[in-house]
């Protein structure tokens, strides 16, 4: 049962529309509307605010302003993402598009008329808005160092040493940012897409100042989060504060742009990759050099130069951070991350050596297989990227690869494949799940855990059911409020394993309670349930941090990859169009094929994305996000994603949990950006190290006409 | 979004007496675009007045032996219109080759005709546009310029124009009918529709106020290789690169036009017929690109030679 590809139990919710997202949510009745204003400078700060003309506007209940918001919390620059995060408390500027005022009035337009009409004098300060060499403090940070990478780089027989640029990416789930917040007889209720509950009740009430008992948050479907739903955003914040204020519900649903400047962002990166090897490819040195975005208001740092620390052996290993302290807003995890930007470039680079080497990029990759985690030293549970690279190939018919660079044409199409190796670690943190019978057959699952697209709904029921031998249909589950039994949410791919093993472990100490009243040849579990227990039974199962889990200190923990592409570049005009695609995994034990195939499916997309289209960008005068919506921000259309394919392998880690499962919500996407950027080097010949590849970037190397 | 209001029209006198009659009103056919811009507050008409049922939906023949395309001919339908993908094929793929199959839905002939720019500092209000607010400069000379416009640009304007469908139009020397306010028709070449930015940027045509399109009108077909070559970096619904409209005949292209290259759709009729290797040094004549947008001139060669190719 555990593994099957049960479709979503919540599925005919969704596609019937009975499935009500945050913003759908009308039990607390028809709510008013709020509408944020930004500023319209990148830094600096308000001078002026006149609210008279938008207080005067039809239907408005209330215009806040950094000069009457209620007090909050004090701000902590350079905050957690899920620190507390105060709106409106003072008259500095730090971002383009920053609140500076919040108008709520009876409908979404009145709201969005009345803020244009909210008159702000600027005081604008030089900000710096522009990632280069310059712009990096000299410090280094997140070191790891082993060995002697500059001995090993004069000693290679083969050596690169190459300067690679990522952009700026948005999460941007189809479901904007939306917030309804009500409060009632002194409880505030908090309908919210939010990834992670219990956390985000935590920071609202820290923020606001309430007690925490005060707050129910309740994320009961959220359409796509990819990290964004993650942090604490004013969407939370400015609705909590002005529902208390006005006693009456107030929604908040940012706009696609604010989409841009009220959600963080991955940070842009620089990465100098430098690698070392024998004649025969055996790598000697691996040095990942990165200089990343960071801004002064929040903490959040990508992790861009860590994520070959235990892909590939060598004894000689350097890699570290610098940061670029910018006024182009927060930074917050994006689906992949690290992993993204890291093994795009690292990936890449990679690449490069196989052909100075002349050695078969797949084969570079099998030979520089460990078994040890080389910086830990210790075991790397679960280590099959050999496998997937092996199986990937035999399945994809790398065989068939062009060995010489821009030799393969389809008619005006050059012709490439590329492969990318992915590797993410797995986490486990704390959680806690509630499993209940009851005496009339319906098995009932508890736990704040979200489902954010991800089917956790259908999951949860399958593990449940699996413990217990009850059929699936029998299994209720109840997620993503905040007074439910307390997880760590859905975010760093650890919410599927964290979730089972503790519903199994509820499941488990169900089955010993009963077994200790009715023993264990009972025959329905129901009918003993009944008898021993007319009420009804439950119990509790959790999962420990994998701090205080021997498991996570005797092994290195990661999932694994292998990404195979062939790409289409067209001669004449430089457009790259993805002809096919194929990822091989290892992550543990697959809890359901179906949407564990999707999301699999939907983080190679990213990959794709990443490669060939993502990237925001700023205007280096003002620090505004010019290509702030969806005709300019590109993604890949359907038209982009033609047959691609996921397979995951048989795997059980028992490093991991008992359960033998790992997470693969990120998994996907950072090897499988670097098979797209080796498919087109190997199509044309160009090397594009400044993501995404486009257009104007392939052009000069491209045959002349 | 400012309040305004709203009534539908029956005949095409009808709405432009309407419109007139107000000052500040706008029409609104299939509204892809302008509902957008109205949202975002970039347009903000006082009165909308509805003209999708003043029928103005048929595609018929005309005694010239050409086609006459009614301006609430939806997208979708033009492009799939039989006589359209037999004897005006570019006009067809141009169509394919713009937004979705959603908007193609919705959006009308007119309407497309008359869609504003995807500048990107147009759309944003806290930056200074001379299209959005004249007189107050613009935002995209020293901005990013990777989209704009490489011809035809002036210091005030380097927008482009986004429409597919004009750039087929140019190509196949349509005429559009338009009716005054006080019910008078006229005719304009689509050569004189659109105008360059000069420094009245927010002049886009040389529609008079209060003057509706009722029309599009196609010559006789002229036979040839239909082609209509959109570069852009993904596949569907993205705004163009530069895009090539070309009808060719005895090996040369009779018929050129390319869109997001300038502020119209921009035809050179001094290339056409031209030997081959001689046809792209004449189109980018004169260009004045940006270090931004440079790309599109060796973009514009390749895919005009592209073009040939496919042809032969």
């Amino acid at each position: 049962m555990i593994g099957e590809g049960l479709s979503r139990t919540d599925g005919p919710l969704k596609v019937s529309g009975r499935a009500r997202y945050s913003a759908e949510r009308r039990e607390m009745g028809e709510p008013l509307h709020g509408f944020i204003l930004g500023a319209a400078i990148g830094k600096g700060r308000v001078v002026s605010i006149d609210t008279s003309r938008a207080e005067a506007m039809p239907g408005v209940q209330l215009v806040l302003t950094h000069l009457n918001a209620p007090p909050q919390a004090e701000v902590i620059p350079k905050s957690d993402i899920l620190d507390v995060q105060p709106q409106l408390t003072t008259d500095v500027i730090a971002h383009y598009g920053a609140p500076v005022a919040f108008v709520v009035a009876d409908t979404f337009e009145q709201a969005r008329a009345a803020a244009a009409l909210i008159d702000i004098g600027y005081e604008v300060v030089a900000g710096e808005f522009v990632l280069d060499e310059n712009s990096a403090a000299p410090e280094w940070h997140d070191e790891s160092r082993l060995g002697d990478l500059d001995a090993a780089m004069a000693a290679g027989a083969a050596t690169i040493d190459a300067v690679y640029a990522t952009p700026y990416h948005f999460s941007q789930p189809m479901e904007l940012h939306a917030c309804i917040a009500d409060w009632r007889n002194g409880h505030l209720t908090l309908h919210i897409a939010a990834q992670m509950v219990a956390q985000l009740a935590d920071a609202v009430a820290d923020t606001i100042l309430i007690d925490r008992s005060c707050i129910t948050v309740d994320s009961s479907f959220v359409g796509g989060g990819f990290g964004a739903k993650i942090a604490l955003h004013a969407e939370a914040i400015l609705s909590a504060l002005a529902t208390r204020q006005l006693n009456r519900p107030v929604q908040l649903v940012l706009t696609r742009r604010q989409g841009f400047t009220i959600a963080g962002h991955r940070p842009a990166s620089i990465s100098r990759v430098r690698l070392a090897a024998t004649r025969e490819g055996q790598l000697t040195g691996i040095g990942h050099d990165a200089n990343i975005q960071v801004s002064p208001e929040g903490n959040w740092k990508e992790g861009v130069a860590t994520v070959a620390r235990a892909l590939y052996a060598a004894p000689n290993r350097l890699t570290r951070t610098r940061h670029s302290e910018l006024d182009t807003g927060v930074c917050e995890p994006v689906r992949g991350p690290g992993e993204v930007p890291g093994l795009m470039v690292f990936e890449s680079a990679l690449d490069e050596l196989a052909e100075k080497l002349g050695i078969d990029p797949l084969e570079l990759r099998i030979r520089n297989d460990t078994a040890i985690d080389p910086e830990k030293h210790r075991p790397l549970s679960g280590r099959r990227l050999v496998e997937c690279l092996r199986e990937g190939a035999a399945r994809f018919g790398w065989d068939q690869r062009p060995k010489t660079p821009a030799s393969r044409r389809d008619g005006r199409w050059l012709i490439g494949y590329g492969v990318g190796s992915s590797i993410r670690g797995h986490y486990q943190t704390t959680a806690e799940a509630r499993v209940r019978l009851d005496p009339d057959g319906q098995v009932i699952v508890q736990t704040d855990m979200t489902d954010i697209g991800t089917g956790t709904y259908t999951i949860a029921a399958q593990v449940a059911a699996a413990a217990l031998g009850v059929p699936v249909g029998q299994v209720r589950v109840e997620l993503a409020r905040s007074n439910l039994p307390r997880g760590n949410g859905a975010g760093g791919s650890w919410g599927s394993g964290n979730t089972s093993v503790a519903i199994d472990r509820a499941c488990q100490a169900l089955r010993e309670k009963l077994g200790r009243v009715a023993g264990t040849g009972y025959n329905d579990l129901f009918a003993e349930v009944r008898r021993h227990f007319p009420t009804g039974i439950e119990a509790v199962g959790s999962t420990r941090g994998m701090d205080d889990e021997p498991s996570y200190e005797n092994f290195s923990i990661f999932t694994y990859g292998a990404t195979f592409t062939e790409v289409g570049v067209d001669i004449m005009t430089g457009e790259t169009r993805i002809r096919r695609m194929l990822g091989v995994f290892s992550a543990g034990r697959i809890l359901n094929a179906k949407t564990a195939r999707s999301q699999l499916l939907g983080g190679m997309i990213w990959g794709i994305s990443a490669a060939l289209h993502e990237a925001a960008h700023v205007d280096p005068r003002n620090g505004a996000w010019v290509n702030g919506d969806f005709a300019e921000y590109l993604v890949p259309t359907h038209a982009d994603v033609p047959q691609i394919e996921a397979i995951a392998l048989d795997d059980f880690d028992g490093a991991a949990n008992h359960l033998g499962s790992k997470g693969i919500g990120e998994l996907g996407s950072g090897g499988t950006a670097g098979s797209v950027a080796n498919a087109v080097y190997n199509a044309t010949g160009v090397r594009v190290r400044d993501f995404p590849i486009t257009i104007s970037k392939l052009l000069p190397g491209l045959p002349k006409i | 979004m400012k309040s305004f209001t709203y009534e539908r029209a029956n005949t095409a006198a009808e709405a432009v007496a309407a419109v007139a009659a107000m000052p500040g009103a706008k029409f609104i056919a299939g509204g892809t675009n302008l509902l957008d811009l109205m949202k975002l507050g970039i347009e903000a008409p006082v009165h909308l007045v509805d003209i999708n049922r003043l029928g103005l939906d048929a595609i018929e023949p005309t005694e010239a032996g050409g086609l006459r395309i009614g301006a609430m001919v939806r997208n979708t339908d033009l492009a799939a219109d039989a006589r359209v993908r037999r004897d005006y094929a570019v006009l067809s793929r141009a169509l394919l080759a713009g937004a979705s199959g959603q908007l193609r839905n919705k959006a009308t002939t007119g309407g497309n005709l008359l869609q504003r720019t995807r500048c990107a500092y147009f759309y944003n209000t806290d930056m200074p546009c001379n299209k959005r607010s004249p007189g107050s400069g613009c935002a995209a000379v020293g901005g990013l310029s990777h989209n704009h416009a490489v011809m035809g640009v002036s210091d005030a304007c380097i927008a482009t124009h986004p429409s597919d469908m004009a750039v087929a139009l140019r190509a196949l020397d349509a005429t559009v009918e338009v009716i005054s306010a006080k019910g008078s028709m006229r005719m304009i070449p689509i050569a004189d529709f659109h105008r360059l930015p000069g420094d009245t940027p927010h002049l886009e045509t040389n529609l008079q106020a209060n003057e509706m399109v009722t029309a599009v009108i196609l010559p006789r077909p002229v036979g040839g290789t239909h082609i209509y070559r959109k570069v852009r970096e993904r596949a569907s619904y993205a705004f163009a690169n530069i895009a090539v409209a070309m009808i060719v005949r005895e090996g040369k292209a009779a018929r050129l036009a390319l869109g997001g290259v300038a502020h119209k759709p921009w035809r050179v009729e001094a290339a056409e017929d031209a030997p081959a290797e001689g046809i792209a040094d004449i189109v980018l004549a004169g260009a004045r690109p940006t270090a931004d947008n440079a790309y599109k001139l060796d973009l514009t060669r390749r895919t005009i030679a592209a073009c040939l190719g496919d042809a032969s």
